[in-house]
């Protein structure tokens, strides 16, 4: 059975929603900005990639929610509304949602109340903007979903998990159309403090926008950023059925871990070239096939080199364009891996792969064909390209997708 | 039945769940009429004790089914 795309949705630090996102990719543009309120005056990063729009939602719809389950509803809707809005029988709908952290501004924030002003201040929506499930949950809701709600939490791979469980959902016969995705809203002083402590922030403070530079030499670490992407998921069956637009196919997703440390990477990143291979397998591709590669890169000095040591060892030696569009968005975290395949979906679109940007002095330990300076074309005919993502814990998760014709 | 905390009333209700302010009339129910939910009314609640500096316990907050019974209860605790 085959998974087909049906709709995508995101808002990003560089658009608040897909077209405007995937041009600004194209053009090279960087969402990352200088934190301005007073509460980074005394951080050692002080810029991150926060939202190019605050999401649009009235009033009284905000207050109640966190603002990682604001982020991924407006993108959930963008999502249904470019799959066309279908009618879907509730029971054969599903949602899955990943996320990193969940609802840690709302609680953070709320334990600030708890400490000035009591425990009778807490508001009463304060667990369900902070559960981690409460971002799948909130989407569920709006989209009537009752064949299953997931929330997969496998640190910045999950995103990626999603697309992964989604998936299976439809061919474990569960549902028809799952929306999934992931989203995060990680921006405050303690995240950006306890990232920072790993030492695993670029503290690029004097120039934002240049500080995300993967695969670059004078990378230093990678820049914390917002947003949410949403894919729609659907049975081939089914979106053909209805007379759907496909982007393209979901065709195979390779989980594993790496069993190593709880923060670092395999240096030799066998956990993740297993994943790599496990995706193309389920997809009954080749290594030959890739044409692309939406990587994890994140731009740390460690992260870059183990991904593109498994990509080596997955593909061998490829000439498959890689990206790195962290370079723009930052890192979103839990979002990266559901934005990023809204990114490799559009690239097997639109045949264009987005620029890495920042990058000046190629690290010569990347040995891998990386876009840079200007966006690089890919062929005609049937294609396939991987996004890569991985968290802390050791989670791998790689995506292959295949393009609709 | 005081003008003012129906009015007062009414701009909380508004902020919490953006019902508007002139369907705020004493015989609406808030769960039926209103379709404040819950969660929501322990919202109302909060910011009706923050404004009139009253305490209004939840052994309370099931007695106040309409706006009126809640605003004869505010117009009680603060006379």
């Amino acid at each position: 059975m085959r998974i087909a795309i049906t709709g995508l949705g995101a808002t990003t630090p560089v658009g608040g929603d897909v077209a405007s996102s995937w041009a600004a990719l194209l053009e090279g543009r960087s969402g990352i900005r200088t934190i301005t309120e007073e509460w980074a005056a005394d951080l050692p990063v002080r810029f991150a990639g926060t939202l190019a729009e605050e999401p649009p939602l009235d009033r009284v719809e905000a207050r109640r929610l966190d603002r990682s389950q604001q982020s991924v509803l407006v993108a959930s809707r963008e999502a249904w509304a470019d799959a066309g809005s279908p009618e879907v029988d509730p029971l054969r709908m599903g949602t899955v949602i990943g996320t990193g952290i969940g609802g840690v501004i709302t609680l953070l924030d709320a334990y600030d109340v708890l400490k000035e002003r009591g425990p009778s201040r807490i508001s009463p929506h304060t667990v369900p903007m902070l559960m981690p499930n409460g971002p799948a949950a909130v989407v569920g809701l709006a989209h009537h979903a009752a064949a299953g709600v997931h929330a997969p939490v496998s640190a910045c791979a999950s995103g990626a998990e999603a697309m992964a469980v989604a998936a299976r959902m439809i061919t474990d016969g569960r549902a028809d159309v799952v929306i999934s995705g992931g989203t995060e809203a990680p921006i405050h002083p303690l995240t950006i403090a306890g990232f920072a402590a790993m030492r695993a922030l670029s503290t690029r403070n004097d120039d934002p926008s240049a500080a995300s530079r993967p695969y670059d030499l004078a990378r230093d670490g990678f820049v914390m950023g917002e947003g949410a992407g949403v894919l729609v998921l659907e049975s081939e069956e089914h979106a053909k059925a209805r007379g759907a637009r496909i982007y393209a196919y979901l065709a195979g997703a390779g989980l594993t871990a790496d069993a190593h440390h709880i923060a670092q990477p395999d240096p030799e990143g066998r956990g993740a070239a297993r994943a790599i291979r496990a995706a193309l397998e389920q997809a009954e591709a080749s290594a030959a096939d890739v044409v692309h590669v939406n990587a994890h890169a994140t731009s740390t000095p460690q992260g870059d080199i183990a991904e593109a040591v498994a990509i080596r060892g997955a593909l061998g030696d490829t000439a498959a364009i890689v990206t790195g569009t962290k370079s723009m968005t930052g890192h979103m975290l839990g979002a990266a891996g559901a934005v990023e395949s809204v990114f490799t979906v559009l690239a097997l679109r639109d045949r264009r792969v987005p620029p890495t940007a920042n990058l000046v002095d190629q690290d010569p330990e990347v040995q891998l064909n990386v876009a840079r300076d200007t966006p690089s074309e890919l062929p005609a005919g049937e294609i396939v390209a991987l996004n890569n993502s991985f968290g802390f814990g050791g989670h791998d998760v790689a995506l292959a997708f295949r393009s609709a014709e | 039945m005081s003008q003012e905390i129906l009015d007062g009333l009414a701009v909380i209700v508004n902020e919490v769940a953006g019902v508007p302010v002139e369907d705020v009339q004493p015989d609406k129910a808030f769960i039926d009429d209103l379709d404040i939910d819950s969660l929501s009314m322990v919202e109302v609640v909060m910011a009706a004790e923050d404004k009139w500096g009253v305490k209004i316990p939840d052994s309370e907050v099931k007695n106040l089914r309409t706006v009126g019974d809640a605003v004869a209860y505010i117009q009680t605790a603060t006379a």
